[in-house]
């Protein structure tokens, strides 16, 4: 079963975990059979939100929703349960800075 | 068929011995909780039409927990889930190739251990928690727990369905916690069942201080979570919940008002819990591995002990107290103590503490601080303070048995 984990930072805590660190989470992670993908962020005011409404595309500045903290990266991982992603989650080095939201992933319907 | 039929008896008995067995086996066997419960009442059916011909089968549970799976193997084959391909994986999901593994006494006792942890999963909101392990462990109707908690029968029922369908989608694991995560896990497990018990001793709202349906299946839990785990922490709030019990009769007048400890008539005091509450106290205690629970219930044991409340040893009770403190640094805990202190050193020393503690903030919409403190200046025999510390405890309680007892304390002035 797949989960993906989001990381979410406040805006000033954004780098405050080595990138280095991430990428040892990412390999400890794929050395385990565990990731299936995981990318990290730019801050939210790099973002666009694209919308389509009648047909016609909006294009505005900046993220969806404005919260405290943002989304800063994910990893997408493989785990038996959810007790066993929130085991995988609790390795993410952000979750002791920020914090990290476990979703399962829903297949769609064929 | 007549009601009064012994078969038809037979019938009621099992159920309410053996339905919540049934049910948390059958989870395990069909990882579905709808499906457990619709093939659950599915056997019982099968059981009021067949053991009156038939008669009783020698393993009950053993004939429910096959007969349910097998009409849940029925109902997915309806469904036309259940193509050719899929028959042998299902098959083995369902238990068929080891139609005895479920029927030994040990992993279905485990099945109940399975129930409760997932039911107090943390990743499950906390009402819902307490709202399914009623529903599911207890066997409590939503209704019962709706009235239980004066919360809308919709709403409850809301509660419910989420938490079940978060249990399924998200893939919450069916099992008991292993070594490393099981003292956190139990924490939520023994915080849910002792929750459970107070909405039952001293409802936080309406006519009647308890609810006494709650608070024995409370206790049953927490019977149960000591038979399994025989944990330390399990067995102190086992012994806490017996302790207050044994006081339920003593606790209310005829007339259905409040009487403090110092008050009651000890001779009714239930001696029976006593004794085994105490045992229980000892054994967690000897444990050298004990929390908050067991030193409550030791508090509470001291209290069991005495024949009155002069008699009490509140040296030995502030003591108890200044261990829970270092396990546990919350002001009601310190107010306790506080309380405790008064008995022992008089209402002055105890006093100072609790306008310490209210001088900082904390407690200030606490209807019990200000109870206590009205109490100790009552008893120092300073009148208008009291009346303004009583009045302010009015204000913040909605419980009419506690307001009647203020209001007489007010008068007594």
């Amino acid at each position: 079963m797949k989960y993906l984990c989001l990381v979410y930072l406040e805006a000033a805590k954004m780098r405050a975990v080595p990138d280095a660190e991430c990428l040892a989470c990412g390999d400890g992670f794929r050395s385990r059979g565990v990731l299936v993908a995981a990318e990290a962020l730019q801050p939210v005011d790099t973002a666009t939100t694209v919308r389509v409404r009648n047909g016609q595309v909006s294009v505005t500045d900046g993220p969806f929703a404005e919260t405290k903290e943002q989304l800063a990266g994910f990893y997408l991982i493989e785990a038996r349960d959810l007790n066993e992603a929130i085991q995988h989650a609790a390795k993410i080095p952000p979750a002791r800075e920020g914090s990290v939201e476990v979703r399962p992933v829903r297949q769609l319907d064929a | 068929m007549h009601a009064t039929d012994p078969v038809i008896e037979a019938v009621d008995r099992v159920y309410v011995s053996e339905s919540r067995r049934v049910l948390a086996t059958l989870i395990r066997l069909l990882g579905d909780f709808d499906a457990a419960e619709e093939a659950m009442s599915d056997a019982f059916r099968a059981a009021l039409e067949q053991w009156p011909r038939e008669g009783v089968p020698s393993n009950p549970r053993a004939w429910l927990v096959s007969t349910g799976r097998f009409k849940a193997i029925d109902a997915l084959r309806r469904q036309k889930k259940f193509d050719q391909l899929d028959e042998a994986s299902a098959a083995e999901r369902l238990g068929v190739t080891d139609a005895h593994a479920w029927a030994d006494e040990a992993s279905v006792e485990d099945d109940r251990l399975r129930l409760i942890f997932t039911c107090c999963h943390p990743a499950l909101a906390p009402d819902a928690q307490v709202a399914l392990t009623l529903r599911e462990v207890c066997g409590l109707a939503t209704e019962e727990i709706a009235r239980a908690f004066l919360t809308p029968a919709p709403t409850l029922a809301q509660r419910i369905v989420r938490a079940k369908s978060k249990i399924k989608v998200a893939k919450i694991p069916y099992e008991v916690p292993g070594r490393a995560d099981l003292p956190g896990r139990l924490d939520a497990v023994l915080r849910v069942i002792y929750l459970v018990f107070n909405e039952g001793y001293a409802a936080s709202a309406g006519a009647t201080v308890t609810r006494h349906d709650l608070s024995s299946e409370a206790i049953r839990l927490g019977r149960l979570l000591v038979d399994l785990t025989a944990e330390p922490e399990a067995q102190g709030l086992l012994a806490l919940m017996l302790l207050h019990e044994s006081r339920r009769n003593a606790r209310m007048s005829a007339t259905g008002d409040l009487i403090l400890l110092d008050e009651q008539d000890r001779s009714r005091w239930d001696r029976a819990l006593v004794t085994e509450g105490a045992a229980l106290v000892e054994q967690a205690l000897a444990s050298r591995r004990f929390g908050p629970y067991t030193i409550q219930a030791a508090i509470a044991a001291v209290h069991a002990e005495a024949q009155s409340a002069a008699a009490t040893d509140w040296n030995e009770i502030v003591g108890l107290y200044d261990v829970l403190r270092r396990m546990d640094a919350s002001p009601v805990i310190e107010l306790n103590r506080a309380v405790a202190v008064a008995m022992r050193d008089g209402p002055a020393a105890g006093l100072d503490t609790i306008d310490a503690i209210l001088a900082r903030g904390e407690l200030k919409e606490y209807r019990l601080a200000h109870a206590a403190r009205a109490d100790l200046l009552r008893r120092l025999g300073r009148k208008d303070e009291a009346r303004a510390a009583y009045e302010r405890a009015l204000t913040l309680t909605q419980q009419e048995p506690e307001r009647r007892f203020l209001q007489r304390r007010i008068g007594e002035l």
